[in-house]
């Protein structure tokens, strides 16, 4: 499979928002200008990209409480994602949703979801609708490797093998499920062998290795359009940051993070640029700048919109029934 | 007008919206070849095919999963689970992927889909078959909840239901499936919101859905007997409510009793009753009454069970107690 130029220039820019992006926020919850839950995608950033760059801009996802990197590399705006985590009015969810719900069905984004396992099925459904309509987009639904215990992901591969539904099931085995690490929550080390009780071809990757993520899920994307059925792909990473930000990760045995951090799937891409001449490393530092300054337009943007208004609180609960607000 | 059981009204209401839109579609346990459980479906899947009518595992996460899925990318899609009692099992989808996705995500979606859930006890299927559990609905906002209680309502609500934005759940009575009706040739939608007086009175308001109408008309009668007047009100739909149906009668009456099949702790009712206890409080002469099952599982034994489902009798002596 050959990437043109462009496309390896595409897939580092998005990786690198996605680590920009998540600094920031992690800078901003350390500071406590945002709140709530944050789970951050830093380290992760390889499966996102790889993924969301084998899709067009028709297909969909579904998403995670780590939601942030799927987000941004189907083409998430920072803006709006900024003014979400702040509750401002601009945010994609209107201040409703916070970090864990972010969305944006124009680029086919079914959402970031606070439930575990939730996504599977709503894939399946994307999946039906594709079918059904005899269009041939695809969904890609991630999950970490603790969802795969729920009911929740064998009946979603379940459905979609026997239905043969244009889904690509991608599995981000970070490890842990929050602070239980995957030996202590499953009896195997490949969630890929799981696709055999369902039929389905079953991939393990390198997560931190952007071109192979972006090589299986292509192969994977390919077979669901041409109406072959769903393919379930592992994707081998890890986090670093803690479950959620505030999260001092005692359960990690000491220099795991450190060895993690070697393979820091960014750096992997800068070299090859570097090495394959794709980009100088002058115009690698010219777009590290563009991004960072393209990061700090979206805190100004969140910081300078307005919080919502407390009535709307009760709209958006049904499309034509807007309910009851009080009279302080 | 026409003859046509509720179970058959149901049907018609699909099929009318079916043949209307392409984006229709209905799947779920055993609702292909099989009918349906209670033969709802028979004949759809010969008439539309499989790819509309369509049978599923035994997997109600999926059934109901799928349903919220395919209706975020335009479906309109019908998922039957074949008890209300199994819900369970497919409730995180229900509850908070379905109920709460547009709010979520800042009212930027469509969810239209319509969960069939066949309700209540009275035909020996004993605890885990029996539920009345439209508490747990209406207690969810972003979710519209309709219980029809006959045929010509069924179509209504279903007309309605499927060309709604929003997840609808739609209560089915297992003991009304074969009851037959009146039917208009041509049934309008019915709006939700809207209450039916299905008998006029003014000495008490017996307030009811589903099932239980029959047995509050029942009542009615028993009561006029001993010269009782009882105005007899089928909420059909128990979210959006119908408060003002409500609120008129009973400044006409004076007097509340409400019916449902439902374990009477935490039970539906209690909000309806705690509503006109906040609306009209004032114009009551009487405590506010409530019928319901009794406070344990639906018994499997005949005996046991209409011992535990509310009856007639049961509201003629709540009424009574008022007076």
């Amino acid at each position: 499979m050959k990437l043109s130029n462009e496309n390896i220039i595409e897939m580092y820019t998005k990786m690198i928002k996605i680590r920009k992006f998540e600094n920031r926020a992690m800078n901003l919850f350390a500071e406590g200008q945002i709140g709530g839950f944050v789970h951050l995608y830093i380290g992760e950033e390889a499966v996102a990209t790889g993924v969301c760059s084998s899709l067009r801009p028709d297909d969909c996802i579904t998403s995670t409480h780590r939601g942030h990197g799927h987000i941004i590399a189907k083409g998430g705006d920072l803006k709006y994602m900024m003014a979400e985590l702040f509750g401002k009015e601009t945010g994609y969810c209107k201040g409703k949703g916070g970090s864990m719900h972010i969305a944006d069905a124009t680029k086919g984004i079914l959402g970031a979801n606070g439930i575990v396992g939730a996504g599977q099925n709503i894939a399946c459904g994307a999946g039906l609708a594709f079918q059904y309509k005899g269009t041939d987009q695809v969904c890609a639904c991630f999950f970490g490797d603790a969802s795969t215990n729920q009911s929740t992901f064998h009946e979603g591969l379940n459905l979609a093998s026997t239905w043969k539904l244009p889904v690509v099931f991608v599995c981000e085995n970070n490890g842990y499920g929050i602070s239980v690490s995957q030996a202590k929550h499953q009896n195997i080390t490949d969630i890929s062998q799981r696709a055999v009780a369902y039929n389905i071809p079953g991939i393990t990757v390198d997560g931190n290795d952007v071109f192979a993520v972006y090589e299986a899920v292509n192969e994977a994307v390919a077979r669901a359009r041409k109406g072959q059925g769903p393919t379930l792909i592992e994707c081998k990473t890890y986090r670093w940051r803690g479950h959620f930000e505030g999260d001092p990760t005692v359960y990690r045995p000491p220099g795991e993070l450190e060895q993690w951090k070697k393979k820091d799937p960014i750096p992997r891409v800068e070299k090859y640029m570097l090495e394959n001449n794709v980009m100088t490393q002058a115009e690698v530092d010219k777009l590290n700048g563009t991004i960072d300054a393209l990061v700090e337009e979206a805190v100004d943007f969140a910081l300078a919109s307005k919080m919502p208004d407390v009535s709307s609180a009760v709209e958006d609960v049904y499309t034509d029934i807007v309910e009851e607000g009080r009279s302080r | 007008m026409r003859e046509l059981t509720y179970g058959q009204g149901i049907k018609e209401g699909m099929r009318i919206k079916m043949l209307e839109n392409p984006d229709v579609c209905i799947f779920g346990e055993d609702v292909g070849i099989f009918g349906g459980c209670f033969g709802v479906t028979a004949g759809l899947v010969e008439e539309f095919g499989e790819k509309r009518v369509r049978d599923t595992p035994i997997s109600e996460g999926a059934i109901i999963g799928a349903a919220v899925g395919s209706a975020a990318i335009g479906l309109r899609p019908i998922p039957e689970l074949m008890f209300v009692d199994f819900s369970t099992v497919g409730m995180d989808q229900l509850v908070n992927q379905a109920a709460k996705m547009r709010y979520m995500f800042g009212g930027k979606l469509k969810l239209p889909m319509v969960v069939r859930l066949p309700s209540g006890g009275g035909v020996a299927a004993a605890a885990q078959h029996s539920q009345s559990l439209e508490a747990w609905f209406t207690h969810v906002p972003g979710l519209k909840v309709v219980y029809p209680s006959n045929a010509q309502d069924a179509i209504g609500l279903m007309l309605t239901a499927i060309d709604d934005d929003n997840p609808v759940i739609y209560l089915e009575n297992k003991t009304l499936y074969a009851m037959p009706g009146e039917v208009e040739d041509e049934v309008k939608p019915i709006p939700f919101g809207k209450a039916n007086i299905k008998k006029e009175g003014s000495d008490v308001t017996i307030i009811s859905y589903g099932k239980q109408v029959y047995d509050a008309l029942k009542a009615a009668e028993l009561l006029a007997k001993d010269g009782i007047d009882a105005e007899v009100i089928d909420l059909r739909s128990l979210y959006p409510l119908d408060k003002e149906a409500i609120v008129e009668s009973v400044k006409k009456t004076h007097k509340v009793v409400l019916v449902s099949e439902e374990a009477k702790r935490g039970a539906y009712t209690g909000d309806v009753a705690a509503m006109i206890a906040e609306e009209c409080f004032y114009e009551c002469d009487a405590p506010i009454k409530r019928v319901g099952s009794l406070n344990c599982p639906i018994p499997f034994s005949g005996v046991l069970e209409s011992y535990v489902l509310p009856n007639e009798v049961d509201i003629v002596q709540a009424v009574k107690s008022l007076f």
